[in-house]
């Protein structure tokens, strides 16, 4: 089997565009990966793309439409926020399995403002504040508050998880925000769903991100000097949970990929240089230094407290601003954060460079629940 | 007469309401809503009713200051195991919204009452459960 890797990936600039449609924010992306790669889209052999919001309606096709129709075979995904990820991973398994030599993943989302989840209406009358919250803010927070009853994880270090990436934030142009927000300003803003205040919640924004794969054989014939190895690529669903129904588990899923992803690249989470780690909430980002092995069970909290998570840190986490400053477009998500440790690798990083970096790891949840993980290596 | 607010809320003719769980006779797993096939050993019909218990514990929550427009806030979002099986969702009631009074493992008692005032297109009323500390 073929190794894989990215020859051209990018991102534009995380907003609101609500004048613009879903195929066109979609196709920018789209158009910037391939001049990032030197390539056209009559060299792309398949398109895989990723968005949920318009996952019945030919999302793929339509950036065709926008940047030229060549009748190659397209393939739409949906998997809650681990969308991205998942259209990543199906154009790396189609070089790995010797179908092609050269495809274009691309993810992409519109977001509307506003809280996302819900227990839904269904029959009857409407359950959420009647049989506790269905919002997002509040499943995360109780998943945090597991976190509080076994280890005494307490509000102030979750907070920090956000001082921190909206500090990554403001070295990120492509971030929605770049403005710094004090342990003050993060603990005494609106409270949402304690714990997790306002500026402890992802931004809904739109944007989109794609990437170039390609082949070994078609990476030595176009030159390795930017390239980017896949050395795992590891998709989960979440295994049977006694509090499944009621509990979203994020956990479980989590670790499974990652030991998968691990024993398929060969390496461990001490060889890991930066992580880009699925934080749509604050509460959630502290579960996954545990869930990918950064550090002991339990020593979560003591990551935070000691800036082993910052850039110039142990193993800086979401350098990008995280889903938390960054934004959190649900179908672009898992290919940003792909483009964020390839910029990285790539020694393109500007001011938030992590300096020497030469493996990286992406890591996104969905909920239901999905977990991709993806391990990339600098090759020059 | 009042409609149960789901499924799962049993209201018998005569007698007090209860929640209604599903039990696999092969690795005794607690599910709330029927299902044929367990999740968790994958034993075909071997799912049996039971009557789920009325006291638990708190396990995790959050609590809520903003929710969807028109949903009154704040409560308090608990997920409680119950001692006999099994593990809910629901609002923890009778108890302040304030981190400092609530506390981990706290034992609660599963209560049934009217489903805050709510009622559907057609003016039913509903029965809803709410979980109260002891």
């Amino acid at each position: 089997m073929s190794d894989v890797y990215v020859i051209g990936v990018d991102m534009i600039k995380f907003g609101r565009f609500p004048e613009r449609t879903v195929p066109n924010l979609g196709a920018e992306a789209a158009l910037m990966a391939l001049d990032d790669a030197g390539l056209t889209i009559e060299d792309m052999q398949a398109l895989y793309c990723g968005n949920l919001g318009q996952a019945n309606a030919m999302v793929g096709q339509r950036i065709l439409q926008e940047i030229g129709q060549t009748g190659m075979p397209v393939v739409n995904c949906s998997n809650a926020c681990a969308t991205g990820a998942t259209a990543f991973r199906e154009a790396w398994t189609s070089i790995r399995a010797g179908l092609f030599d050269v495809v274009l993943a691309v993810g992409v989302e519109q977001m509307g403002k506003g809280l996302l989840g819900g227990t839904g209406a269904g029959k009857g009358i409407p359950k959420e504040g009647l049989l506790g919250s269905g919002t997002m803010p509040a499943v995360f927070a109780e998943a945090g508050m597991e976190h509080s009853r076994k280890y005494g994880t307490t509000f102030e270090q979750f907070a920090k998880i956000s001082v921190k990436n909206h500090h990554h934030s403001t070295m990120n142009p492509k971030a929605m925000y770049q403005i710094e927000t004090p342990l003050e300003e993060v603990m005494n803003a609106e409270m949402i769903s304690y714990p997790n205040s306002k500026l402890m919640c992802s931004v809904n924004v739109d944007g989109s991100a794609a990437a170039v794969l390609v082949s070994e054989k078609k990476a030595k014939e176009l030159g390795m000097a930017r390239a980017v190895k896949v050395r795992a690529s590891a998709l989960t669903s979440d295994p049977y949970q006694e509090r499944d129904l009621v509990m979203p588990d994020v956990n479980t899923c989590t670790r499974k990929a990652a030991k998968e992803a691990y024993e398929m690249a060969g390496v461990g989470p001490e060889d890991i240089d930066l992580v880009e780690l699925h934080d749509c909430f604050a509460t959630a980002e502290m579960l996954h230094y545990e869930n990918l092995g950064l550090c002991e069970d339990g020593e979560a909290g003591k990551m935070i407290d000691e800036g082993e998570v910052a850039l110039g840190g142990k193993v800086p986490v979401n350098v990008s601003g995280g889903l938390l400053s960054k934004g959190h477009p649900l179908g672009a998500t898992g290919i940003a954060n792909i483009y964020e440790v390839c910029t990285h690798l790539r020694g393109e990083a500007g001011e938030r460079q992590v300096e020497g970096a030469k493996l990286g790891l992406t890591h996104v949840i969905g909920l239901g629940s999905a977990c991709g993980i993806h391990i990339l290596e600098k090759v020059n | 007469m009042a409609l149960p607010v789901v499924e799962y809320l049993k209201i018998p003719d005569e007698g007090e309401p209860y929640l209604e769980g599903h039990k696999c006779e092969d690795c005794a797993s607690i599910f709330i809503g029927s299902r044929n096939v367990c999740p968790k050993c994958f034993s075909r019909d071997k799912m049996e009713k039971i009557q789920l218990g009325n006291k638990g514990k708190l396990y995790s929550y959050s609590i809520v200051f903003r929710s969807f427009p028109g949903i009154e806030v704040p409560y308090i979002s608990a997920i409680v195991d119950l001692d006999e099986g099994g593990t809910i969702k629901g609002n923890l009631i009778d108890c302040e919204p304030d981190p400092e009074k609530i506390k981990f493992d706290m034992p609660v008692e599963v209560v049934f009452d009217d489903a805050l005032g709510r009622k559907d297109a057609e003016g039913n009323s509903y029965i809803s459960y709410f979980f109260k500390p002891i």
